[in-house]
């Protein structure tokens, strides 16, 4: 980390206050540990064996080296393999909650992102009446806090009999987010309308130029929000602990949960547990991995002010 | 705004009143907004009033709810478990709110001013990136009493073990920094985006001046970004009381009501006591304390003016 740090000073213009910088840096440096160590603390604990753990709790190194945790996870342990290494015994059907939490996610952030861009550019591009009222009605929507919506929108799923379903999950930011809507109207709005216009003189309809063309030209932005989307989505506890009730339906965040309860209340399973939460965080950080310039980028006030 | 109105005004002005044939889109805007005006009407707007009319019910949500006027308001008022929540929960916002946006602030001016490198946003970024129910877990095994590094450093350094999760003087102040560990990154970020829009030259006529660091900071940065704080203040504040998943993981409200948090309990009357009709009021309760901060929120740090424009 230092040397990344030391040739990353040059970028900046020299200071006087030498002293300043590196007390600085020292704070940078105490904020980039504190944002990590948890990771490697749990990595450290689902790679000990659990019943070393106790013992050896102030080791930094894992204590007794072992896949157990992991082995847990996947369901790879017997039963009494399990309680014997300190588990519950029961077996994690990891690979199924990660499908639902996948398939949760994708449904969400395809049809609010597809969805809600389809009506963005009907209020950018198309021309019909009382087209700035719906709008305002729309953006006043932005006020109502998600968690108000949650009871009466489970009284609703439960009416609609999709209670411990994955698209009872999906279905309330399936359809749209006003956030979304509004986010991307502003870059429809911002696209030159020269393009546009020049496919419209060609004979092209309205549907294929936003297929066709806004569609294509906004992938840069489309690709932001559903990053975002699916990163909110993939991480969301309280909704779909309202919904799902069976491993039907239960999502990774919630599977936690349950994994976390059923850990013998004296000595829990930790190197498990922490095995369950590494995995169940990999996907989003390997996506992170993948697209950290353009997430950290987006993160601003283009789309709220 | 400006230039989805004055094209077509310009355009269909010559052609006089009568729209020409591809003027009116009436027909496809109903066909692109449906989807998306469906999603609203019915998982946002309807909710919203099916959940004020719920408020003045007795509802268990297998039989249909009966109107009982208000007396769920009148139970709230003398609820002292209602009272002690909204305590806990505003003691949480304020230790959350004060810690998250003074770190956040100084993690943004240091990346302003040290190195500009997307690598160190990343990592400060990171935490954000796992559910609220990860980091939850994580800080469980962390801050355990006996077992956690946390309580092993405490005691390398001499000092008494904390029994952070389970003292009901330490829980409400180390659930809101595990809160801060998550989302402080996101705000830096927030509060870096709105340092970009300090113009450089500002900062270098200053330093012409002779201004050191911490004078620029105090008489440049902080007054510039006083907007920017303001807006990342009211998402911050209005996300913060909200707070629940770190409360369901941890202490499931306890040592007694000590971390018994405001959409804890909600969630605990509807799913655990069938009281939808009582959750609904408590919820409406905190729609209006939510929308009065806000308000009073945006008037008090005059969100809408910059002192750059």
């Amino acid at each position: 980390m230092a040397t990344i740090a030391t040739t990353a000073v040059p970028v900046v213009p020299k200071r006087r206050f030498t002293f300043g910088r590196t007390a600085a840096w020292a704070f940078m440096i105490l904020v980039i540990f504190l944002s990590l160590f948890p990771f490697y603390w749990m990595l450290r604990t689902a790679l000990s064996s659990n019943n070393a753990l106790y013992a050896g709790s102030d080791s930094l190194l894992p204590v007794q080296f072992s896949w157990g945790g992991f082995a847990r996870v996947f369901g790879l342990q017997t039963g009494q393999e399990a309680i014997d290494a300190g588990g519950a015994g029961q077996p994690i059907q990891f690979w199924h909650y990660l499908l639902n939490s996948v398939i949760v996610s994708s449904l969400v952030t395809g049809g609010q992102v597809f969805f809600s861009a389809m009506a963005a550019y009907a209020f950018a591009r198309l021309q019909w009446r009382h087209r700035e009222k719906v709008f305002a009605f729309f953006l006043a929507g932005l006020m109502i806090p998600a968690i108000f919506t949650l009871l009466p929108n489970f009284v609703l799923i439960k009416q609609l009999g999709l209670v411990d379903t994955l698209l009872g999950i999906a279905l309330p930011t399936m359809l749209m987010t006003p956030f979304a809507v509004f986010f991307l109207r502003q870059f429809f709005l911002g696209i030159s309308r020269e393009v546009e216009e020049a496919a419209l003189v060609e004979g092209a309809s309205k549907v294929r130029v936003f297929f066709r063309l806004i569609l294509p030209m906004s992938s840069a932005p489309l690709a932001t929000l559903a990053i975002l989307t699916y990163i909110t989505s993939w991480n969301d506890y309280f909704w779909p602990l309202m919904v799902s009730y069976t491993d039907r339906s239960r999502v990774l965040t919630v599977a936690l949960g349950v994994f976390k309860s059923q850990t013998p209340q004296t000595g829990p399973d930790w190197s498990g547990l922490m095995a369950a939460t590494l995995v169940a965080a990999l996907p989003m950080l390997l996506l992170f991995c993948f697209f950290a310039k353009r997430i950290v980028n987006s993160i601003g006030f283009s789309g709220i002010k | 705004m400006a230039i989805s109105t004055s094209t077509p005004v310009t355009r269909a002005a010559p052609a006089g009143r009568v729209p020409a044939k591809r003027r009116d889109d009436t027909r496809l805007a109903i066909l692109f907004i449906a989807p998306a005006l469906i999603g609203f009407l019915v998982f946002m707007v309807w909710p919203t009033l099916r959940g004020i009319y719920l408020s003045f019910t007795k509802f268990n949500l297998l039989t249909p709810p009966t109107w009982t006027g208000l007396d769920n308001y009148i139970r709230m008022a003398q609820d002292p478990v209602f009272w002690n929540a909204l305590k806990v929960t505003v003691y949480y916002v304020v230790v959350n709110i004060a810690v998250q946006t003074a770190v956040a602030l100084v993690i943004a001016v240091m990346m302003q001013r040290l190195t500009r490198r997307t690598w160190l946003r990343g990592i400060v970024l990171t935490p954000y990136l796992v559910s609220n129910v990860v980091a939850a877990l994580v800080f469980l095994w962390v801050l355990d009493y006996q077992l956690g590094i946390a309580n092993h450093v405490i005691s390398w350094l001499g000092l008494d073990r904390i029994a952070f999760l389970s003292d009901s003087t330490w829980v409400i102040p180390t659930i809101a920094l595990i809160n801060v560990w998550r989302h402080v990154g996101y705000t830096a970020l927030l509060i870096f985006a709105g340092l970009q829009t300090i113009p450089e030259t500002v900062y270098e006529a200053a330093r012409v001046d002779g201004a050191s660091e911490i004078t620029m900071f105090r008489r440049i940065t902080i007054p510039l970004l006083r907007p920017i704080i303001a807006l990342v203040l009211i998402i911050t504040v209005v996300g913060s009381f909200q707070v629940f998943d770190t409360v369901a993981i941890t202490t499931r409200g306890g040592p007694v009501d000590s971390s018994r948090v405001l959409q804890y309990y909600i969630y605990d009357m509807a799913f655990g006591r069938f009281q939808f009709g009582y959750a609904s009021a408590m919820s409406v309760a905190l729609l209006i304390i939510l929308v009065v901060i806000t308000f009073v929120q945006y008037r008090l740090t005059r969100a809408e003016s910059s002192d750059l424009a």
